[in-house]
């Protein structure tokens, strides 16, 4: 499912809204997230998920190529968690 | 960086800004994009939302485990696990935050 089959998902489930407002609350919500982590701030979806930052310490790096080695700085990398009811939802017997 | 946490109700309130429902219709409609995504995956769909990251659902074969207090042998039954991968597009905005451009 691409952000685009999302966005027409929601829109048959909610045939009273107008797709761009769709669209609108799809874009919204990840940008909302986005903005978040950006800020360094976690995001908690109880049930669904968690979204964090964390930081990777500054490490040597070696350049694949020519096997120099170089100083790469410390960066900070989403992560997510799933959240339990999903987890356990995912894992269901069929 | 000790942060803040944002929660669903934080969502919604941007829902209700930007688009102009109700705070009830956009906590729903927060609710159901949330809903749509767990049904995709429940389904072994790969969810895939450009420029935010990849949902992916990763089977996981049986092992054996070990109670740690114990030492006893215990099977790990063969399960399902939630793969994010973020997008380049994400991780440049999380490092861009303190104005370093660390993309790369």
């Amino acid at each position: 499912m691409t952000k685009s089959e999302l966005i027409a998902r929601l829109a048959a489930a909610n045939p009273h809204l107008y797709h761009r407002d769709v669209e609108r609350i799809v874009t919204t919500v990840f940008e909302e997230i986005t903005a978040a982590l950006a800020r360094r701030d976690r995001v908690e979806l109880r049930g669904f998920g968690a979204f964090s930052v964390k930081e990777r310490g500054a490490r040597q790096g070696r350049n694949p190529r020519t096997g120099e080695s170089v100083d790469v700085t410390s960066k900070y990398v989403p992560y997510f968690k799933t959240g339990k009811q999903l987890r356990e939802r995912l894992n269901v017997p069929e | 960086m000790a942060g803040n946490t944002i929660t669903r109700a934080r969502l919604s309130e941007a829902v209700y800004q930007e688009v102009g429902l109700s705070r009830n219709e956009s906590a729903d409609l927060v609710e159901a994009l949330l809903e749509q995504i767990a049904d995709a995956l429940a389904n072994d769909e790969i969810v895939k939302i450009s420029s935010f990251g990849t949902f992916s659902v990763r089977r996981k074969g049986e092992r054996v485990g070990r109670n740690p207090k114990t030492g006893e042998e215990v099977p790990i039954l063969p399960r399902r696990v939630l793969v994010f991968r973020p997008s380049q597009v994400l991780k440049g905005r999380i490092n861009q935050a303190d104005g370093f451009d660390r993309t790369d």
